[in-house]
């Protein structure tokens, strides 16, 4: 029988992988470890595989055994037994049963015990906190002591996507802000969501955690080495979830400190750009980059949407409808609104935390000017500043 | 059916009548995992749902012996379109104390807003020990165009917390307003 | 009742099979539609393992991708694998009972018409999603996730009402099965000497009536979301998705052993028949059918480490899933231990019934490891819980399905079927579908997700071997197509006692059987 040598071959492939070790090759095994989660789970893993291939093989080839000299063909006449008739027989009946409870409860169970209160320990000692939001289909990063908070998105152009563009080496696994931290130090990870439910999974960190809206969840992480790493959302969170990437720059320390400086510098920047009047001509040609990056997929470049899914923006009645009132507060369902907060229950998210006040009043102004649109509005960044804004 | 039913038919017709009761009851388990589930999470501090407390009981001291690290986080929800911080972002606290937090909350809209602040806290071992006393969650908010509001809630922590939890995180997804179920 | 029925007054065409009430007629119809939804839910996911070839969006967009993965899900449990189980427990049930048919006929057909409108309903928001109107099939995934399922377009509604009437028709189906399995035994018969495949679908049926209406109650809570302002799902009115996670995996966990339990008790039958050997065991089995039973319902959350869980609720759906398994490995012992010694021979059925005892092995090793609940965060939602659960399911309801149906076809056609191709059958299946689910198995730890229409690079060579294999593993079922109608259509008589080594009651009736199984119940010492 074919079957025969086809098992062991089989067992011995998956044996092969188990050993771990000699398959370094990030694409056969889970990728190097960089964190004490990830290099405890790397090591369960490689022993689980091990003992499950030893058992698989073991069985099967006692099966195979059986099934080459009990053959009809081979003139085997059948026994007759149906169970263990002799003490000796029950105790064999019995041993392989004891032999998995010692597996299961012992060799897969005590480490599994510690590696689950190792996962759960986010509450102790944690020297710094991260807070991860999910978006469809972004992750938002928040560093709450640091008031730092930016949304990271994928930048693989849709052009590689449509297969229209040669892939780059980091095809899909590439975004425009990374989350930076510092090596070393043990981080608290805040994980919430505005829409549905996210995971973020990154599997060299060896955590996966869902981003449950409106609940916080919680797990922690060291990162032992700089490097990049790279991770994806986990839960089917609709049209993009394929496309909403994590990458992670673990920094030393004082790498960390500087771009935590270089961030507050950039904060600072952006509110006085947008202080000052900016023309409609600056307006337009930000608001189409804009457009563009974030808008685009949905609405379609020209505006035109998909029906029954994404509505048109050329012609549509909010654009003609004012974005803010007379004393420069946002009209409520108005054009502006729907940009910064998003449309509940559809797949509009809020722009509020994805873009900063120029970029909102460049693809309203944009949005207004552009795309079979013509009311010549201008909303300006510091009318847009105006509105969110920090305690006065 | 003309014909007198067989004893077995009959027999049949009760088995099968008693088998869909018990799918019917199934089914009224289904939803009553609804109520039961919010049983146990309040029971277990799962999901981090929280209720309201009275003042701690005299008998409990205050355990100066360690601090507890309260972060405070805030989340506007989609359909919400309004600033809301939390006034301190982190709050040193002992057990037992009694605790005044303060959250900013505003709207720029030219719309009243009305709303519901829904907390949630993180680890889910440390929400059976978080015990609120007044919580501007407790009540719908309403919000005048162009209002701004601070916002309270006076909170302890039982010092019968595992000393295992030293950190505690509280955050508010502040929801539009809706109908309660 | 249907004896009152004489043969030559049977109505015709479409009416006989619109009015049976007859167990074989109904038997052969849940089959037919089994096949034909495994072969939609097989086309569905073939565009998508086309898709998958290489990276890059070719030729659908995430929308459509999203969808197919749905509907290949529900398609195949609901529709394929659950019906393909009813329909051989129709056909056998009363042929291994001694009865002359099912207990409650009418019912019996109202249970198998049901699906047909369940099934349409469920694709005809995709078909017409392609046709332009609506917004598509159903795109959440089988497991349907709230707060997505609230937001989603009219798919959903589809997949509510679907779901609504597969449940009721699975539940009046069980209903069936458990009466007539309790009341219509041959004289003699005790439960204890019944055919392990009455057994299996006795914890089966026990289970779905116990957990479908629990599923229906879910789904009409997601309804309620979507459309009468109720807050099961939302944390804004005092809801919380991992509610339906909950509810959801009450069922689908328990549906996984739904799904094995007809099986688990056919393949000892299969076993014994072509080692001519008794079944080994079948006390031991029989407790492990309930012991299976009985934990399928206890450990469901471990589909739910990574939503977050306080420690003590880790541990405990971590070690109650290690438990089962204790009741598995005593099926496997048993199993094979009816091999030991035996005389073997290696006709389709076996092979099929080996391959699913091999296939299945590896299936249910490799969850042994998922069930680490902090290992699990590197295993969940990645394509090695994909590979896990195909080498469970595809075995089960597939494979195991297929070594009943060829070792019975005989028996229901009275003729033999091509044993050569079905051979080739098995051969095609066995590397098709190892080609398919071995590559995904390492693919999952390099870190892919499942249900993403497009990845990394690094993952490109394993998803095309996949791919390539998922084409040979549709071939192979084109075979079975052709073996199946030929051997329908003629071939060498059969006789009633088909294979040399097989045992029951059924294998005393001619082949094919009389319309009613047995008028004179037969006694059973």
């Amino acid at each position: 029988m074919k079957l025969r040598n086809g098992l062991p071959l089989l067992g011995g492939f998956l044996g092969a992988l188990a050993a771990g070790s000699t398959w370094a090759d990030y694409r056969w095994n889970f990728p190097d470890p960089a964190t004490p989660l990830a290099a405890d789970t790397l090591h369960v893993h490689n022993l689980f595989m091990l003992i499950i291939t030893v058992i698989f093989v073991a069985v099967f080839a006692i099966m195979a055994y059986s099934m080459f000299v009990h053959r009809k063909s081979r003139g085997h006449e059948p026994a007759t037994f149906t169970g263990p008739r002799s003490r000796v027989q029950w105790l064999w009946a019995l041993v392989p049963f004891a032999i998995l409870l010692f597996i299961d409860y012992i060799i897969f169970g005590i480490p599994a015990y510690h590696a689950v209160l190792t996962d759960a320990d986010s509450r102790n000692g944690a020297q710094m906190v991260v807070k991860v939001t999910g978006l469809q289909w972004k992750w938002q990063y928040e560093y709450p002591e640091e008031g730092i908070k930016f949304v990271s998105a994928m930048s693989t152009p849709r052009e590689q996507i449509n297969n229209q563009a040669p892939k780059g080496e980091n095809y899909l696994l590439e975004v425009d802000n990374p989350l930076v931290i510092p090596v070393g130090k043990k981080i608290r990870f805040i994980t919430t969501s505005t829409d549905v439910i996210h995971s973020w999974w990154v599997p060299a960190f060896g955590v996966k955690r869902d981003a449950v809206p409106g609940f916080l969840r919680e797990f922690w992480v060291r990162v032992d080495r700089p490097g990049v790493y790279r991770g994806q959302c986990a839960e089917l969170c609709g049209k993009d979830h394929a496309f909403m990437p994590v990458v992670v720059h673990a920094v030393p320390e004082a790498e960390y400190l500087q771009w935590v400086g270089a961030q507050k510098t950039a904060m600072t920047a952006q509110a006085d750009s947008a202080g000052r009047e900016w023309t409609q001509a600056e307006l337009m040609e930000k608001g189409k980059a804009v457009y563009e990056a974030n808008c685009a997929s949905c609405h379609q470049p020209g505006g035109e949407g998909i029906p029954g899914a994404f509505p048109a923006l050329a012609g549509n009645k909010m654009m003609k409808a004012p974005a803010l009132d007379p004393a420069g507060r946002l009209v409520r369902g108005g054009h502006l609104d729907r940009v910064m907060n998003g449309a509940p229950n559809t797949a509009m998210t809020a722009y509020k935390d994805v873009l900063n006040d120029a970029e909102i009043a460049a693809v309203v102004t944009y949005e207004r000017n552009a795309l079979g649109n013509k009311t010549g509005d201008l909303v300006q960044p510091a009318q847009v500043k105006a509105l969110r804004g920090s305690k006065t | 059916m003309s014909e007198p039913a067989t004893p077995l038919a009959v027999a049949n017709r009760r088995l099968a009548y008693k088998l869909g009761g018990v799918a019917v009851l199934a089914l009224g388990f289904g939803f009553a995992l609804a109520p039961l589930y919010d049983v146990f999470c309040q029971l277990t501090g799962i999901n981090g749902k929280v209720e309201q407390f009275n003042l701690p009981p005299s008998q409990m001291k205050v355990d100066r012996s360690r601090s507890v690290q309260v972060r405070f986080l805030s989340q506007p929800m989609p359909g919400m379109p309004i600033e809301f911080h939390p006034s301190q972002s982190s709050l040193s606290i002992h057990p037992g104390d009694i605790i005044l937090a303060r959250y900013w909350v505003r709207n720029p809209t030219d719309t009243p807003l009305a709303g519901n602040a829904v907390p949630s806290i993180s680890p889910g071992a440390a929400n059976a020990y978080f015990k609120k006393i007044d919580c501007f969650c407790f009540r719908e908010q309403t919000l005048a165009p162009g209002e701004e509001r601070e916002l309270a809630v006076t909170f302890w922590v039982d010092s019968a917390l595992p000393k295992s939890i030293t950190d505690i995180t509280l955050s508010y997804a502040f929801y539009g307003a809706v109908k309660k179920s | 009742m249907s004896h009152d029925t004489p043969h030559d007054a049977l109505p015709t065409g479409m009416k006989r099979w619109l009015y049976t009430t007859n167990h074989k007629d109904i038997g052969t119809m849940y089959l037919v539609f089994a096949l034909i939804m495994l072969l939609t839910g097989g086309a569905m996911i073939l565009a998508v393992r086309a898709e998958l070839f290489q990276p890059g969006l070719q030729l659908m967009q995430p929308d459509l991708f999203n969808q197919l993965i749905t509907l290949h899900g529900l398609v195949m449990v609901f529709g394929a694998a659950m019906p393909a189980a009813t329909g051989l427990a129709n056909w056998m049930l009363p042929m291994m009972l001694g009865a002359p048919d099912m207990a409650l006929p009418r019912l019996n057909n109202w249970s198998f018409w049901i699906l047909p409108p369940a099934a349409l309903l469920l694709v005809t928001p995709f078909i017409l999603g392609l046709a332009g109107v609506g917004t598509g099939a159903v795109d959440t995934g089988w497991t349907m996730y709230a707060p997505l399922s609230i937001q989603t377009g009219w798919g959903m509604d589809f997949a509510i009402f679907s779901v609504h009437m597969l449940g009721a028709s699975s539940i009046l189906a069980s209903i069936n099965v458990i009466v007539t399995i309790l009341n219509m035994r041959a004289p003699g018969m005790t439960l204890m000497k019944m055919p392990m495949f009455a057994w299996g679908f006795l914890m089966t049926a026990t289970l779905l009536i116990i957990i479908m209406p629990v599923l229906a109650g879910g789904v009409t809570m997601v309804l309620m979301d979507r459309h009468f302002g109720t807050h099961f799902f939302n944390a804004a009115g005092g809801g919380d998705p991992v509610l339906w996670e909950h509810i959801f995996w009450f069922m689908g966990h328990p549906e996984v052993y739904v799904l094995l339990l007809p099986i688990a008790g056919a393949i000892p039958h299969v076993l014994s028949a072509f080692a001519r050997k008794p079944i080994y065991g079948y006390k031991a089995q029989v407790y492990s059918l309930w012991a299976i039973t009985f934990l399928s319902v206890v450990v469901w959350a471990h589909h739910m480490f990574t939503s977050g869980m306080s420690v003590g609720g880790q541990l405990y759906f971590m070690y109650s899933t290690m438990l089962i398994s204790l009741p598995l490995a005593v099926l496997f012992f048993c199993w094979i231990a009816t091999l030991w010694r035996g005389a073997m021979s290696f006709e389709a059925p076996m092979l099929f019934a080996l391959g699913f005892v091999t296939l299945f092995g590896w299936g249910g090793l490799t969850g042994l490891v998922l069930a680490d609940a902090a290992a699990d965060a590197q295993y969940h939602n990645a394509y090695f819980l994909v590979a896990h659960f195909h080498y469970a399911l595809y075995p089960t309801t597939v494979m195991g399905v297929m070594a009943a149906v060829y070792f019975w076809l005989p028996k229901w056609t009275g003729h033999m079927y091509n044993e050569r191709l079905a051979k080739v059958h098995f051969w095609v299946a066995f590397v098709g579908m190892n080609l398919t689910f071995l590559p995904q198995f390492f693919v999952g730890l390099a870190g892919m997700p499942r249900r993403i229409p497009d990845y990394a690079l690094q993952f490109a060579e394993f998803n095309m071997l996949s791919s390539v294999g998922s084409l040979i593993l549709g071939v192979s079922h084109l075979i079975f197509i052709y073996v199946v109608i030929q051997c329908v259509r003629g071939g060498a008589k059969a006789e009633s006692r088909a294979w040399e080594g097989a045992n029951g009651l059924e294998w005393t009736l001619s082949s094919p059987p009389p319309y009613h199984s047995f008028d004179v119940q037969p006694v059973v010492r």
